[in-house]
């Protein structure tokens, strides 16, 4: 550029001057013409990747100002802090160092209640943010990738949880890391070593919290750091997603300019993010630790239970009978196996890797390889909402388990029958919650259908020539009506043969599923229909909103 | 409803179809017209909202001012959570609060602030763009013959033997890395089997270490015990790994309502019955012990044991009885460990079958 210099720009202010100076050894002016109008459609469904983007910022952040005091040693000491009822104490290094930083470190208490309330946080905007893009199909191509990356977003942030939980080793904690111990130990030949491995040797050995802490501080904010930058760049390449509506094709994107509103909105709503944790942690706290007591392997709280995020692994533990109708441990080739462990997880890591794996499987049921870049409405993709609703309610069902004890002890009732019931819940809720949740979605869609056809209630009562009253339904406008017309109907695609002939199996599976999945389902109104509904009785007055009231009589 | 066809005979009535769908569809209206908002046509308007932003933007500013008031102006003098002195904790608290309250107005203001900012004053067109084919043929194409230039001039092809013997040194290079992993921990299993047990070791309360006479232990109460040469073990000796495995519960049962199996008649003190406190499920503590119903509950899964019938499962996860420890009486009336458990405690790991088999024969 300079080599040729022909016109070399000089600027005239000094604002001018800096930009000029970056810009010709950059070249931030090509990033600018990318970035600076990028347009960025607006819902408020977009909001639950930007808080989990934010909350893990305010993570990074807090969590580095902890790290200048806490010492992740295992190292015992006497507690000759502030706090009285620890006070000559035999601890490890590290409760001493959490307790430090609880009551010695002037807002201390403050920056450790941001970081755990953050982190709870940040767990659950992943999660909503990917039941929002599993629910819009915002998976489908060409994202599919991303949403893999997303997946992993979410395994990481519960290891990133669970390692930090276990940091600074009180007894609640340490328990955690008791379970995750036999966990490992479950693992049949290996597992014993693994757990050896893990603890330097025997459960809890002196190596736990160290090692834990070089997770937690480095390996896993790295991964996360590096899959949110993979995650954002193919935002950018493949610009955000958008509702059905007027104006909105599968070829554009409407919305706002990066500069200055998008910028402003997302930027001021980082800083609301960041204030109502700050507002939660200087008024809430959270794992009080110092109640708990340094670690020891005899005490343990009733009531105990994990993070939420963990919630749903510890309640798969407590569903499953151990010795009935038989014991579940067994001996192999002698080994033992304690199917009482392992049994659960099975349907867990099922659950995980039909998340993974879902665009694809949604794409192999329904034939559908095009690129979508209008999102569903939920009620507009039954099947799939049917499908999200069972496995959440599969993954609430483990997690409500794992405060079996407290619904128990609060709402007085035995402990075994909530078990019991949650049993039940766990192989027919995920059912229930399919049929109800698809009849809901057709049900809307009717509505939809009835709203676009005869308009939507005045709540005008009027008496016709003959004595009878009817309410004056209102039609839409053409805008409204657009966005509940707007989306595509899958249709039950059956078992084909293959090119020579046959009907395999897989494909006979595939039939199948498009049957259950589609065989019910609502199209768009077509406007053959709308006039049809229109033309079929006696035109209304236009002054008083002419609406296809008549229609509705009929029925 | 209208003309479609309401419901299909073979199923629930839900389909709703259009014919010829696909064919005849609602044409889009485009964009609906830009309403103006009031900061758009009203000039007042405009500018209060601009105060309101600037309020918001002072009050930020006053949230920092609450921040470093709270900071300096409380102090924290004094121990905490001191049952005598309560002034500290509570100034703890005041100051805890005001610093939280103090940074989120601070964020408040900027906040919701901008956010208004963006809402009252910047334009709100929306603006359309248009997509582009994520990859167009032409750049493909010219990718490729890229791609296969650089193959070429590698020389890959021609030479395999290169590319073969740097496929087997780069597989094998990363190996000396996870063989450095092998000392993260000892890989001998034997220490899992013992714990701290042994003839004639006395049971002692846990923490205090005090010894226990038999005549101390009543019909209903509960005992936290550990074994007495556990407490002279330092922390840095392995306290705390000896202490998972021999953390004990002792009570006291009517000795008519106890089953006992034929091999553990002398496993008890008139009715005083020692088990392992580590649950076999994964190693929680079992701290619940319900004296009417002489169950043994575990908080953190509710695995239940009937202490009436050697610990058996009667609910929960747990798919073995607590081990019981062996006890008896020494000559000053403490009781004592008869041996060490004859199984190794807590939760199952795959070779804890041959470790039962070889502590069985050496108890016998």
């Amino acid at each position: 550029m300079s080599t040729s210099t022909d016109f070399e720009y000089r600027p005239t202010t000094r604002t001018g001057r800096i930009a000029n100076y970056v810009d010709t050894r950059v070249g931030g002016s090509s990033i600018v013409k990318e970035f600076g109008r990028k347009i960025f459609p607006d819902h408020w469904t977009f909001m639950f990747g930007e808080v989990a983007l934010y909350s893990f910022v305010i993570l990074l952040l807090s969590g580095t100002f902890l790290a200048l005091w806490y010492d992740p040693t295992m190292t015992s000491m006497e507690y000759k802090g502030n706090y009285v009822p620890m006070q000559g104490v035999e601890m490890s290094g590290a409760y001493a160092s959490t307790l430090n930083i609880s009551f010695d470190i002037r807002g201390g208490l403050f920056l450790r209640q941001l970081h755990h309330w953050s982190a709870l946080l940040f767990a659950m905007a992943v999660a909503v943010h990917m039941l929002r893009v599993f629910f819009t199909g915002a998976f489908r191509r060409p994202r599919e990738l991303n949403w893999v990356v997303g997946c992993v977003l979410f395994i990481l942030a519960i290891v990133a949880g669970f390692s930090g939980y276990s940091l600074p080793d009180d007894v609640l904690s340490g328990n955690g890391l008791r379970i995750a111990d036999a966990i490992a130990k479950s693992v049949p030949v290996v597992g014993t070593y693994i757990s050896m491995f893990m603890f330097g040797g025997e459960f809890p050995g002196h190596a736990i919290i160290g090692r834990l802490y070089i997770v937690h501080v480095l390996i896993i904010p790295a991964l996360i750091l590096m899959m949110i930058v993979i995650h954002l760049f193919m935002v950018v390449v493949h610009k955000h997603t958008q509702f059905a509506g007027p104006g909105r094709t599968e070829n554009n994107v409407v919305g706002y300019p990066v500069g200055p509103v998008y910028a402003a909105k997302a930027g001021g709503f980082f800083f609301i993010v960041f204030g109502i944790l700050a507002a939660i942690a200087g008024s809430t706290t959270i794992n009080a630790i110092w109640n708990y007591g340094p670690y020891d392997p005899s005490p343990v709280q009733a009531g105990s239970q994990p993070d939420w995020y963990m919630g749903f692994s510890d309640g798969g533990l407590r569903l499953m009978p151990g010795s009935w109708p038989f014991s579940w441990e067994i001996n192999l080739f002698g080994l033992a196996i304690p199917l009482a462990i392992l049994l659960p997880l099975i349907p867990m890591a099922g659950m995980f890797g039909a998340m993974f794996a879902w665009p694809w499987i949604e794409r192999w049921v329904t034939r559908d390889n095009r690129v979508h870049n209008i999102l569903d409405r939920p009620r507009n993709a039954p099947f799939r909402t049917a499908v999200g609703a069972a496995g959440v309610t599969f993954y609430a069902v483990q997690m409500i388990a794992a405060s079996g004890d407290l619904i128990a002890t609060h709402f007085h009732v035995a402990v075994n029958d909530v078990i019991y019931w949650l049993r039940a819940l766990y192989f027919v809720g995920p059912i229930l919650a399919f049929i109800i949740a698809r009849r809901f979605c057709l049900a809307l869609q009717r509505k939809d259908r009835e709203i676009v056809l005869h308009g939507r209630e005045s709540g005008r009562i009027q008496a016709l020539p003959h004595g009878e009253f009817v309410e004056v339904h209102e039609p839409l406008d053409e805008y409204r009506r657009y966005k509940l017309v707007d989306f595509q109907d899958h249709q039950v695609q059956p078992a084909r043969a293959n090119a020579k002939g046959k009907i395999t199996a897989g494909e006979k599976v595939r039939g199948r599923l498009s049957h259950l999945f589609f065989e019910d389902r609502v199209s768009p109104v077509t406007p053959a229909e709308l006039e049809a509904a229109h033309g079929h009785h006696e035109p209304e007055p236009v002054a008083v909103g002419a609406g296809s009231h008549a229609s509705q009589i009929e029925k | 409803m209208g003309d479609h066809r309401d419901g299909n005979p073979h199923k629930s009535g839900a389909v709703v179809t259009s014919d010829g769908a696909e064919l005849d569809q609602f044409p889009d209206p485009g964009l609906p017209p830009h309403r103006p908002r009031m900061t758009d046509v009203d000039s007042k308007a405009a500018k209060r909202a601009e105060h309101q932003v600037v309020l918001l933007f002072l009050l930020s500013v006053i949230g920092s001012v609450i921040f470093f008031v709270a900071y300096f102006g409380i102090r924290v003098d004094g121990p905490l959570y001191d049952a005598v002195n309560t002034e500290p904790t509570a100034q703890l608290r005041l100051q805890n609060l005001l610093l939280g309250l103090g940074i989120a107005l601070g964020m408040f203001g900027i906040g919701i602030g901008v956010v208004h900012w963006a809402r009252t004053l910047m334009p709100d067109h929306e603006i359309v763009e248009q997509r582009h084919d994520l990859r167009p043929e032409s750049e493909r194409a010219e990718a490729q013959s890229i791609l296969n230039t650089i193959y070429d001039e590698s020389g890959v092809k021609r030479r395999p033997l290169l590319r073969n013997t740097l496929i087997g040194a780069a597989v094998l290079m990363p190996l000396p890395f996870v063989g450095l992993l092998k000392d993260l921990g000892p890989t001998d299993l034997k220490v899992l089997r013992h714990s701290m047990w042994d003839e004639g070791v006395r049971l002692v309360r846990d923490p205090s270490g005090t010894p226990i006479k038999a005549s101390d232990v009543t019909l209903g109460s509960a005992f936290h015990v550990i074994p007495e040469n556990l407490t002279s073990l330092g922390h840095e000796e392995g306290y705390l790994n000896e202490k998972a495995k021999s953390v004990v519960l002792l009570m006291r049962l009517d000795p008519d309502k106890v089953n006992v199996s034929e091999g553990r008649k002398d496993w008890n003190v008139d009715g005083i019955f020692a088990y392992s406190k580590v649950c076999t499920h994964v190693g929680c503590p079992i701290a619940l012990y319900e004296q009417h119903t002489h169950h043994l509950l575990c908080p953190c899964h509710q695995s239940t044991f009937d202490l009436t019938n050697e610990c058996e499962v009667i609910f929960g996860p747990a798919s073995r009885p607590l081990p019981q420890l062996p006890i008896t009486v020494d000559s000053d009336g403490y009781l004592v460990a008869r041996s060490d458990f004859h199984e190794p405690v807590g939760p199952t790991y795959s070779q804890r079958d041959f470790a039962v088999k070889d502590m069985q024969d050496e108890a016998n």
